[in-house]
């Protein structure tokens, strides 16, 4: 008798090693995250682009997600999957980005003025708006919320991008004054994501739970691990959305959200996470919405001094070694756009770079034999998202069809591949899509960043666009844009697609996905 | 007896206890930084740090450890990190999805592989009872996950008689919750019922031998007659054991199966909680796996007396 309670104890601590293994494999493969989740877009809700398709009723649209939030409080939590969510429905800003023009608009602010020195901005707020809790939004709140940014309330690196402001003052309910230390032109950009978000000076005691804002939405309930429900703001100040009620449904898994979307248990896929399955859709009973995002998939290349690849010619090499158009064909079943910079034709600076490194084998072994690095080891670090994998065997082996030898390893995202590769600089290349909205400063400008670029005239140049006027930004950005891609800081592989499948009855889907909100005020069944 | 009892008691409470150790170590050595993935690439190194403090992660790990077991007797296994919402009504909330998921499965499969099983021992030597056999052994080799998603394609997708997953609370819809529960049931039971019914079929097989057995029939019973008056009593041993078995199992098989259907149940807290790398979260989750595995044991060894008298002399 004591053997057999010896088995089944023995049994008992395999099934739990059972249960931590599969819980990391599983984790490991999983789909969903935030750098594969392009931004929503910015049909702005105030600029009355959309909800107009026969004036409000009381449907519910389900709308299907991958990546569900892990809290509803986006200044002390980051990733793409909060703002996606409450930014543009929950909270509003003062400046929004138009998504037709590209160009700044007004939301909460009516109107602004700038100052001849471009240092005093002095806004113009709406009358009338209130927050979901009924109290009055005035420019006090605003001036809560801008300088709430910059206390220790905001734990998000992100909150730098207010550093510029130097102090902001409410001059009456309806007038908010913002002085800046120096002219900057990404302030104003910097107003439309989610460090410019408007809150209630009463209403931030549980931002993770309890989400207060002007916006066309409310919050009501989250079901933790599948569903968040929102409703009508039956107080919105601007045009009533259409449909009453709107739920997010997350889904760990592609093939559970596409079979979602097959089954009618949800009217909207909100990012198609794998492009070939696209096929299953193209039956004529689902509409389809293609469109560019803000997701540059970047081979970042580690060129700390000692690395192989701190070597400029071996980079270039990797650049011309890189077929980008078969590539993508081959792991994105040819969906996306080939920028070869890092800045999304929905950018006022977009250049195509594509010819900067045209694919010429020859010439990359040219410039390995000069590096004197044929039969080089490279340690391709992925992390275990699909387009990182599907691109990484791609990567592979052109790299090594020109003589290099590529070691490739997939790191469990975000855990390990944060550890090894983006804190330890443990790698000398690896694949990740950045998908914030006009980063290239944040991801080339900075040395200590894991791309490891962040040149001193790099970072000079970055300075001069954003002080200079607006006309000299441009030239400064492509400038900027031209020298990153020359000094091959990286290689850019392509630009994710937005990939939304839908009922072919509604409308307002954002086409581009440029905004770090999925704007649902704007959907409509028409 | 009482002796036993009080034996078999301490080995479990040791074997919780040794269990906790293993799965705080664990969760130690796993790479990543808990609170550098909780706050993202965008996070300020002292934003990390006071999240550290915050949460205890730079104490000495043994107090961290007694401080967490301290949370698991009273119940409280703390908060999460990120959402800093308590985790100790999450996992009743998903316990009790994963509950109706294991129970329903068993239920199914102990249906199915009784009649099943005792048939094939009956007719072992006739080609029913071959053929049942051949299909209960594919049955043993099909992974649940895999019968999870050819139901989804064909009774989901393709037929959609059902939805391809999600959940909703039985007393809030009861015929969304039958057609939502019948896939993952089916799906994790068909298995189960499989294994289930080949360990009834040899038990049977075996007691069909025993001498008591053939007096039986000597006396005039058929065979069916002398297995239900005599035999099943003394096949359900060795049954009872492997259901013991079995319903761990089906507990960790229901963390993939909930994947595959999309059910919020333990499962699937366990594996969203290792990616966000909410470390208590995972703790608990598997803690409470751990003890259900444990208990389940225990209950079976308790069984074993209560159904075969012999075991209670015999030491």
């Amino acid at each position: 008798m004591t053997t057999s309670t010896k088995t089944r104890s023995r049994a008992g601590v395999a099934a739990l090693a059972t249960a931590v293994l599969l819980a990391g494999c599983s984790a490991g493969s999983g789909t969903s995250s935030d750098p594969t989740t392009p931004d929503g877009d910015g049909a702005t809700s105030s600029g009355g682009t959309g909800g107009d398709a026969g004036g409000p009723s009381d449907e519910t649209v389900r709308v299907g997600l991958v990546a569900e939030p892990a809290s509803l409080d986006f200044t002390t939590t980051d990733g793409a999957a909060i703002p996606q969510l409450l930014l543009d429905n929950v909270y509003e800003t003062l400046v929004t980005v138009d998504q037709e023009s590209g160009e700044i608009v007004g939301a909460l602010a009516e109107e602004w003025e700038v100052s001849d020195d471009r240092l005093t901005y002095t806004f113009t707020l709406k009358d009338g708006v209130t927050f979901s809790d009924g109290s009055d939004f005035t420019a006090e709140d605003a001036q809560f919320s801008l300088e709430r940014v910059s206390t220790d309330a905001w734990t998000t690196s992100l909150k730098a991008q207010l550093d510029v402001v130097e102090s902001v003052e409410a001059q009456d309910d309806t007038t908010l004054v913002v002085t800046l230390t120096e002219p900057s032109n990404s302030f104003l950009y910097a107003l439309t994501t989610r460090v410019g978000a408007m809150f209630d000076t009463e209403g931030t005691d549980d931002l993770a739970n309890t989400p207060i804002g002007t916006g066309p939405y409310t919050f009501v309930s989250w079901d933790r691990g599948s569903r968040i429900v929102l409703e009508r703001n039956e107080d919105y100040h601007g045009d009533a959305p259409y449909f009453g009620t709107v739920e997010m449904h997350y889904f760990r898994d592609a093939n559970a959200l596409n079979n979602a979307m097959l089954t009618d248990a949800i009217d909207v896929v909100s990012t198609v996470q794998a492009p070939e399955s696209l096929a299953e859709f193209e039956t004529g009973d689902y509409q389809i919405v293609e469109g560019t995002t803000n997701g540059e998939v970047v081979l970042s290349m580690n060129q700390q001094e000692g690395a192989p690849l701190a070597d400029l010619a071996l980079r270039q090499a990797v650049r011309h070694a890189i077929d980008h158009q078969s590539l993508m064909d081959t792991c994105w079943a040819g969906r996306g756009t080939l920028i070869g910079s890092m800045v999304p034709p929905t950018d006022p600076w977009y250049e195509d770079r594509t010819g900067d490194y045209p694919f010429d084998q020859d010439k990359a072994r040219a410039l390995i034999a000069e590096a004197g690095a044929e039969g080089e080891t490279l340690r391709l670090r992925i992390p275990t998202l699909p387009y990182a994998v599907a691109c990484g065997t791609v990567v592979e082996s052109m790299l090594e069809e020109v003589g290099l030898q590529v070691e490739v390893d997939e790191l469990e995202f975000p855990s390990a591949w944060l550890e090894t590769v983006f804190t330890n600089k443990d790698f000398d290349m690896s694949i990740v899509a950045h998908v914030e909205p006009r980063d290239m400063g944040n991801v080339f400008g900075n040395p200590e960043y894991y791309t490891t670029y962040g040149t001193d005239q790099i970072r000079a140049l970055l300075d001069e666009a954003d002080t200079a006027s607006e006309e000299e930004q441009v030239a400064k950005m492509k400038e900027a844009a031209a020298l990153i891609s020359e000094d091959a800081a990286a290689d850019f592989l392509f630009l994710l697609p937005n990939l939304m499948v839908a009922d072919p009855d509604i409308t307002g889907l954002p086409e581009n996905a440029i905004k770090e909100s999925f704007p649902l005020a704007a959907l409509a069944r028409g | 007896m009482l002796l036993r009892l009080l034996h078999r008691l301490m080995v479990l409470v040791l074997s919780v206890l040794a269990a906790s150790v293993v799965v705080f170590a664990f969760m130690r050595v796993l790479p990543g930084d808990p609170a550098r993935v909780a706050l993202g690439i965008n996070a300020s190194d002292a934003a990390v740090a006071q999240l550290r403090e915050q949460f205890g992660l730079d104490r000495p790990v043994v107090v961290q450890y007694l401080d967490w077991v301290r949370g698991l007797i009273t119940f409280d296994p703390g908060i999460e990190f990120v959402s800093r919402a308590p985790i100790g009504p999450q996992i009743a909330d998903r316990l009790q999805v994963t509950l109706w998921l294991v129970v329903c499965a068993m239920i199914l499969a102990l249906v199915l592989a009784l009649p099943v099983g005792i048939w094939m021992a009956v007719r072992h030597r006739h080609w029913d009872g071959v053929l049942l056999s051949a299909l209960s052994q594919v049955g043993v080799a099909v992974p649940a996950f895999l019968a999870g998603i050819v139901l989804i394609s064909v009774f989901a997708v393709r037929l959609r008689w059902v939805p391809s997953g999600g959940w909703v609370v039985p007393a809030e819809d009861p015929a969304g919750f039958v057609k939502r529960l019948a896939l993952p049931v089916i799906s994790l039971s068909l298995v189960q019922a499989a294994v289930l019914a080949r360990y009834i079929r040899s038990a049977v097989l075996d007691v069909l031998r025993e001498d008591f057995l053939r007096t039986a029939r000597a006396k005039g019973l058929r065979p069916m007659q002398a297995l239900v008056r005599h035999g099943l009593r003394n096949a359900a041993v060795p049954v009872v054991t492997v259901l013991g078995l079995q319903l761990a199992t089906l507990l960790i098989g229901a963390v993939v199966i909930e994947r595959v259907f999309v059910i919020p149940g333990l499962g699937s807290l366990l594996l969203d909680s290792v990616a966000k790398r909410e470390l208590l979260t995972v703790q608990a989750v598997v803690m409470v796996l751990v003890v259900a595995v444990l208990v389940i044991n225990f209950v079976v060894d308790v069984l074993y007396l209560v159904i075969d008298p012999r075991l209670r002399t015999a030491r």
